[in-house]
């Protein structure tokens, strides 16, 4: 009896389970309504608005400069590029040209929020594969980056150091000693995140050729950020577009053309060697120059609208405004990484265990509140 | 008959049993002594399991940079029976579909299978509750009756995370059974015997067992550590709970002591696996190169205890080092790898005894 006539002689049924909004897998309240056949997933539904907020409706009513703060409740680990897409977008509605200074560190903060973030997504993967030590490894070295941040902007996590036109104060004395300090000691940590998680074997197998995502259908679905990269979909923001001082670092745009879990997971591993270099780049010159440029106390933008992209440690954050010349923004509209990459995970899940599913998502690196916000 | 007196010739037992056979019947007071002793194990497993359970944690949080518990009595030493006091106050909170009796049922059936491996474990020469002639197969039949417990609380808890947890459990417990029944065989080869105490007595003029077997049995001790781990559905093995895909897996719907009688299992588990292969590759209560051979005074049971303290540490580093495997994995390791290799080596150890090839 062949395996087609066995299925055809015993019935089975597919079932719906509940993947959230409880669930240790989201990391956050995302609901996956899944079709199950046995254990394997025939249809992911992801059901949203769990943790909704209406962040661009608060936009509509708030101040340029309040906007800010509430972008940090998108994103909350990238919560930095957040700020700085949203002071950009004014920015380049006020014409104002922010100095080098504000450029550099802007750039520097931006690359520690993205090693912070990674350093907590690949903690929470190996938690997600049932490697519990790896959060906690993960969450020394990210400690290290909060200290620097706590130091310099007073938090820890919702930043609120940029401010449109510039830096809210400037950076703290012992800012260069610190990070220097951090560098120094996270280059030896990284080859440790490897030897625990990476090299294992268990790891690559439950990774390795799992969830495929080809480079068409990364394109088609407007997909960013690692997950595209891991797939060979050149996105990077800071290389097409440049913005603050990316334009005078060299780095490179990690691509991989596997396309599976463990490309994606390459993807960032090496995107923290790339950050690493950028802070060396510019960390021994930071140059003089105002950490402000004067703006009004109310800010009124011009009538018209005004587009700014930014590569968070998610992907493609991108922040619309439209304006009609008032004291706060006729509309706003983000274009958050998290909700793009979301759309792909139905067509990559197809006939994929359930632990798969978990290693999927783990790979994508979600936060829910950048998905519904 | 005097039971008690047999087995256990020590000076305190030994007065207490006086006692009682002074004050009873010669059938009463037999009775008496086995209540006594069962009631000794249970309390000295139950103790032994709330601090397997500390150990994990203080493990866990050296792997993990952290601390671990130290609040509740000196180094946190009372932290798990401030834990077991607070699952036993708690109360027994259920949903409404439930199949009542298999779910009230399932517990037990978990924990009774554990502790009953107790009764033939040979901590020293003189402690040893049951000293049968087949304590090793004794030892196999009771441990494989726990998956039924896991199964039952799967299928009755009317929840399909717990069902899917079950079910795993089922496939992984029935796969891995095997290969620990085949690396035991392959020692059995060895001894001649199934009677524990005797596999240890062997080993006094011969040397452990893992050295007296050598290739055939280091490989039966690394097959048996795998599939003995993937028996307690310990990780990387611990499908079965997959926290970060099931949720908790077949016990989800559990709360207090019936969820306390699941976790403390788990603990008694790891310390029977441990306990076997002590007996089996490491000479259970035997001293290492018999230094305490000669003092009548040592208590052997710390070396037993020692060993076994051994190898649940090695237990607990995969746990915390490891990532989790997949369901479908889990099955190729067993079928493919293990399955074969472990019927080879049975042929191995064969012609090793038969060129009489042993150390």
């Amino acid at each position: 009896m062949t395996n087609q006539e066995a299925q055809n002689k015993i019935k089975t049924e597919e079932y719906f389970i509940n993947m959230g909004p409880q669930h240790p897998a989201a990391h956050g309240v995302l609901r996956l309504i899944l079709t199950i056949d046995g254990e394997i997933i025939k249809n992911v539904e992801p059901d949203l608005g769990y943790i909704h907020r209406s962040i661009e409706k608060m936009c509509e009513r708030d101040s340029y400069q309040q906007i800010v703060h509430l972008t940090d409740r998108m994103d909350y680990l990238s919560s930095h590029i957040n700020n700085e897409a949203v002071c950009l977008a004014v920015e380049k509605g006020l014409e104002i040209e922010v100095s080098d200074r504000v450029k550099v560190i802007r750039t520097i903060l931006d690359e520690l929020t993205r090693i912070a973030s990674h350093c907590l997504w690949w903690g929470v993967m190996g938690m997600d594969l049932g490697a519990l030590t790896t959060y906690f490894y993960a969450f020394r070295d990210r400690e290290m980056i909060n200290d620097i941040f706590e130091e310099t902007c007073g938090a820890r996590l919702t930043m609120n150091y940029n401010v449109p036109g510039g830096l809210m104060f400037d950076i703290h004395p012992n800012f260069v000693k610190r990070t220097k300090d951090f560098i120094a000691q996270f280059k030896t940590k990284i080859p440790e995140y490897n030897l625990l998680l990476t090299d294992n074997v268990i790891f690559q197998k439950r990774t390795k050729g799992v969830g495929i995502l080809t480079k068409e259908d990364a394109i088609s679905f407007g997909v960013s950020g690692p997950v595209a990269r891991g797939s060979g979909f050149s996105s990077d923001v800071r290389k097409h577009h440049p913005y603050s001082a990316y334009d005078r670092v060299d780095f490179k745009e990690i691509l991989l053309t596997e396309g599976d879990t463990f490309a994606r997971y390459q993807v960032r591993m090496m995107e923290l060697w790339e950050s690493v270099s950028i802070i060396e780049q510019l960390i021994d010159n930071i140059p003089e120059g105002e950490t402000k440029e004067a703006t009004k106390a109310v800010i009124k933008l011009p009538k018209g609208e005004f587009y700014q992209r930014v590569e968070t440690a998610r992907g493609e954050l991108g922040v619309y405004i439209n304006s009609t010349g008032n004291k706060n923004p006729y509309r706003v509209k983000f274009r958050s990484p998290g909700f793009s990459n979301l759309s792909i995970l139905n067509h990559i899940s197809k006939d994929v265990l359930i632990a798969d599913l978990v290693a999927i998502m783990a790979s994508f690196d979600f936060v829910i509140p950048d998905i519904d916000r | 008959m005097n039971f008690l007196q047999m087995n256990i010739p020590l000076n305190i037992t030994k007065t207490i049993s006086d006692w009682i056979f002074s004050i009873m019947p010669e059938t009463a007071a037999n009775y008496t002594i086995m209540v006594v002793i069962a009631v000794a194990y249970l309390a000295l497993f139950a103790v032994a399991g709330l601090y397997l359970v500390l150990l994990e944690r203080k493990v866990a949080a050296w792997f993990q940079l952290r601390i671990g518990p130290n609040r509740v009595g000196p180094w946190g030493l009372l932290q798990t029976m401030a834990d077991a006091l607070k699952l036993v106050s708690k109360e027994l909170t259920s949903t409404i579909k439930i199949d009542k009796f298999l779910y009230n049922l399932a517990p037990y059936f978990v924990i009774v299978s554990a502790l009953m491996a107790m009764a033939v474990f040979p901590f020293s020469k003189q402690f040893q509750a049951f000293d049968i002639n087949i304590g090793l197969f004794f030892l196999i039949a009771i441990s494989s009756i726990g998956v039924i417990g896991i199964l039952l609380a799967g299928w009755s808890s009317n929840n399909k995370f717990a069902l899917i947890g079950a079910m795993r459990s089922g496939l992984q417990t029935i796969s891995y059974e095997l290969s620990v029944g085949l690396s035991i065989l392959t020692m059995v080869l060895l001894t001649g015997t199934l009677q524990l105490s005797e596999i240890i007595e062997v080993q006094r003029t011969g040397g452990w067992l893992i050295l007296q077997g050598h290739v055939p049995s280091i490989i039966a001790f690394m097959i048996f550590m795998v599939a003995g781990t993937a028996e307690t559905n310990r990780a990387p093995f611990d499908l079965v709970e997959a926290e970060s895909e099931l949720g908790a897996g077949f016990h989800t719907e559990y709360s207090g002591m019936k969820f306390a009688y699941f976790f403390l299992a788990e603990f008694i588990n790891m310390f029977i696996i441990a306990s076997i292969a002590v007996v089996l590759f490491f000479g259970g209560w035997l001293s290492p190169f018999g230094i305490t051979e000669n003092i009548t005074w040592f208590p052997e049971v710390i070396w037993f205890i020692i060993k076994v303290l051994g190898l649940i540490f090695l237990m607990m580093w995969f746990r915390w080092t490891f990532p989790r495997l997949r369901v479908d994995q889990l099955l190729t390791l067993e079928w493919k790898y293990l399955l074969p290799l472990n019927l080879m080596n049975i042929m191995l150890m064969a012609i090793v005894i038969w060129l009489n090839w042993t150390i």
